[in-house]
């Protein structure tokens, strides 16, 4: 088993967001992440998956995918084939124990305060996962009421772009 | 007055614009401009303004009525597969519907082109459990090619051109519309169009010249060839392509369950069946040739057995129009991504071969080793007992290979499959991927209305027939002159063998008390008859061949024999057992 992130480019329809999961779970796939959101064209969606797979299964798991009506394209990659990141957020009691500590935290992590209340701070950070997860252990001290954290999302190192793909489909 | 109407309605039904008409009636002439002329279904609550729109056009679009939706389902994936149209079935919400859940995944597995239109509750009450309501489009969407649910009428005649395009181009399949009842009442401007593409769906590939190329060097070099025939071959009407190829090539030909009927049983190059119960020849030297060309098949786990020993020593070249097949069960050397009919034209351009004797012989000496331990006693038994072979032998010899078989799931489907002399395309039409019980008579339906002038023949055990046999009451009020023979054994045979074989002989509920077949019958008002001596029985399947109407035969057959030779479950194609 491997970790694969998976790109899939289709139609922003009703019901094909459970089309693609019945893919994963018929073979009994767990997602571990998910992200579902437009693309860089109008109209089709682009959702970036990652999923323990067996290296000889990926294949078939993605041809799957693109059997599915109104999937235009499915594609995988390995670690080293894309640049991802994801969103954190932590919401932190405002309380006399941050006593400036956070800010310098929040400095040296490359976070930011998104916004401040009498009650509640709220910080963001863009990183890997694990860089997400160590600042959220370093944050619990200071009491962590929520943390809320985006799927992957991932671009493809490959040259070839969804716009050529879907030039090709639509000719 | 009926006249005119009727002459109007002829009119109307040719036109593809007109103002202000109901979804309904929307409904159903877009069935008409797809040549739609055969429906089957199940009328109810949630449906009822379309059967309603139908009372108008009952000449143009006639409507079989099943006794249940599962049997309306099966009659439509044979009709479909007969006629090669695309197999309509119409039922109501709810019940209705969840009903046809067997009849998808039957077709979705073996590739049938179908649209089932479901009826659903109205669109406001959606998600709130109301009377007959089923997410039946949540519930179908594993089992279907692509599915959709219908709110309002004017997405009707759009949604219909996209469901008939998408059942039938590419790798064929069922697709399922659900429509609400407010969309069948309201009424809506019409306009049909066909659908001609999707963006999103490539049905056709384009030909790839490597491909064939690596496929045709492969094949022109081969000294011990096979080829595989799949259904593929059927569904792309490849099969006087197929015949030219081989005739070029000297290449022997093996089918699979589906792809029975593809290529002619008596034809000298024709090998036999491949899988669990096919013949030993095909199988033994699947582990034997050097190349292995197939087309239009899935290597399916009961024709591969275990794959890790599976044709290893061969270069394995795979034709098929789904992608996705190439390399899922079997990793191959030459995938060409294409239509079987296109494959083997652009093949047919650039192979050539000798006939190639030794390689003939080894099938022959096979066949007769298969000949001698199993198919002599089977098929020409002199047993006390009737067995099932020697029924399909006699009927295969008396309807010259020219009948059309609907076969149901177990030891008579294969029986069948290994002695039923093919001669015509189309003409086995038995559920293969799935294997549904209760799938021979429906079918047989199907087929006798996709063509009336076929002798029809269902053959059914009978545990399959117990499953669906309230579709008697179908054939008797249409008419229709469907012959069904069953075999009873008084067991659920397959199930039985493989206790027999691997359970030590605990044969737990699998043995049958059984109704008197031919009073049920009767009771449908069908002619039945049962025979169990030897030498009543051609006679008694020439007196059924020979009613210009409905019969039922029921041949009570040996209650412990064993469907030979088999390859056990997870074993190599090349270890296949002859007792």
């Amino acid at each position: 088993m491997k970790e694969y992130t998976i790109t899939i480019f289709s139609e922003n329809d009703i019901g094909l967001l459970n089309e693609v999961t019945i893919v994963f779970s018929r073979r009994k796939i767990n997602i571990e992440s998910l992200t579902v959101s437009e693309s860089e064209v109008k109209g089709v969606s682009r959702y970036t998956i990652v999923a323990f797979v067996a290296d000889n299964r990926i294949e078939n798991v993605v041809r799957q995918l693109e059997k599915i009506i109104g999937v235009f394209k499915a594609l995988y990659f390995e670690a080293d084939q894309i640049v991802h990141q994801e969103v954190a957020l932590f919401k932190i009691a405002n309380s006399t124990k941050l006593n400036g500590n956070l800010e310098n935290l929040v400095r040296t992590r490359n976070a930011k305060i998104l916004s401040v209340n009498p009650d509640f701070l709220v910080i963001e950070k863009v990183g890997y996962k694990a860089d997400n997860q160590e600042l959220f252990n370093e944050l619990e001290q200071y009491g962590v009421l929520q943390f809320a954290r985006s799927g992957r999302v991932a671009v493809s190192c490959q040259k070839r772009e969804f716009t050529s793909y879907l030039k090709e489909l639509t000719n | 007055m009926e006249t005119a109407t009727k002459t109007e309605n002829i009119e109307r039904m040719k036109y593809t614009t007109e103002k202000n008409i109901s979804g309904a009636e929307i409904m159903v002439r877009s069935l008409i401009q797809e040549g739609v002329d055969n429906m089957f279904g199940y009328i109810g609550g949630a449906i009822m303004p379309v059967y309603d729109a139908l009372y108008d056009y009952q000449d143009e679009l006639k409507h079989f009525m099943s006794r249940h939706e599962q049997g309306a389902m099966h009659s439509a994936q044979a009709y479909a597969r007969i006629s090669k149209k695309v197999g309509v079935c119409f039922t109501t919400s709810g019940p209705g519907a969840t009903n046809v859940i067997t009849g998808l995944a039957d077709a979705y597995l073996d590739s049938t082109p179908l649209v089932v239109i479901t009826g659903q509750v109205g669109s406001g009450l959606l998600g709130t459990d109301a009377f007959q309501e089923t997410n039946i489009v949540g519930v179908s969407m594993p089992v279907t090619k692509w599915n959709y649910q219908i709110t309002r009428a004017d997405e009707i005649a759009e949604i219909m051109a996209k469901a008939f395009y998408i059942a039938r181009s590419g790798r064929p399949g069922p697709v399922l519309i659900d429509i609400t009842k407010n969309a069948q009442i309201l009424k809506a401007d019409y306009h049909y169009k066909k659908c001609e593409g999707i963006r999103s769906y490539q049905p056709m590939p384009k030909l790839n010249k490597t491909e064939i190329e690596a496929a045709a060097a492969l094949i022109n070099s081969a000294k011990k060839p096979l080829l595989l025939a799949g259904q593929g071959i059927l569904l792309s009407g490849a099969e006087d392509e197929l015949l030219e190829f081989v005739e070029k090539t000297q290449v022997p030909v093996a089918c699979t369950l589906l792809g029975l009927s593809a290529f002619p049983t008596n034809h000298p190059l024709y090998v036999g069946m491949l899988g669990m119960h096919g013949n030993y020849a095909p199988n033994m030297n699947t582990n034997e040739c050097d190349v292995l060309i197939a087309v239009g098949m899935r290597f399916d786990d009961r024709v591969t057995g275990d794959t890790s020993k599976y044709a290893r020593q061969a270069k394995i070249i795979h034709i098929d129009i789904d992608r996705s097949e190439h390399n899922k069960n079997i990793v191959v050397d030459v995938p060409v991504l294409a239509d079987a009919k296109d494959a083997l034209k652009a093949l047919n351009k650039v192979v050539s071969g000798e006939y190639r004797t030794a390689w003939m012989k080894s099938f022959k000496d096979y066949y007769q080793i298969e000949f001698d331990k199993v198919i002599k006693k089977q098929a020409y038994a002199k047993s006390d007992q009737i067995n099932m072979a020697e029924v399909i032998r006699i009927l295969s010899e008396q309807t010259k290979g020219e009948a059309v078989l609907c076969t149901d799931v177990g030891q008579h489907q294969m029986t069948s499959a290994r002695y039923y002399g093919f001669k015509r395309p189309n003409t086995q039409i038995t559920s293969g991927g799935l294997g549904t019980m209760g799938f021979g008579l429906p079918a047989a339906i199907g087929a006798q209305v996709g063509d009336r002038n076929a002798t029809v023949v269902s053959v059914s055990g009978d545990g399959g027939f117990q499953m669906t046999l309230q579709e008697l009451a179908v054939i008797k009020q249409y008419h229709l002159p469907v012959k069904a023979i069953l075999l009873n054994n008084s067991f659920l045979g397959m199930v039985r063998q493989w206790q027999d074989l691997f359970f030590d002989q605990r044969f737990s509920n699998t043995q049958l008390e059984n109704p008197d077949f031919v009073k049920i019958v009767e009771g449908y008002g069908i002619q039945a008859k049962r025979v169990s001596s030897r030498d009543d029985l051609e006679t008694a399947i020439q007196e059924m061949l020979d009613s210009p109407e409905a019969y039922f035969l029921e041949v009570v057959v040996e209650t412990e024999s064993n469907v030979l030779p088999m390859i056990a479950p997870g074993a190599a194609v090349s270890d296949m057992r002859l007792e």
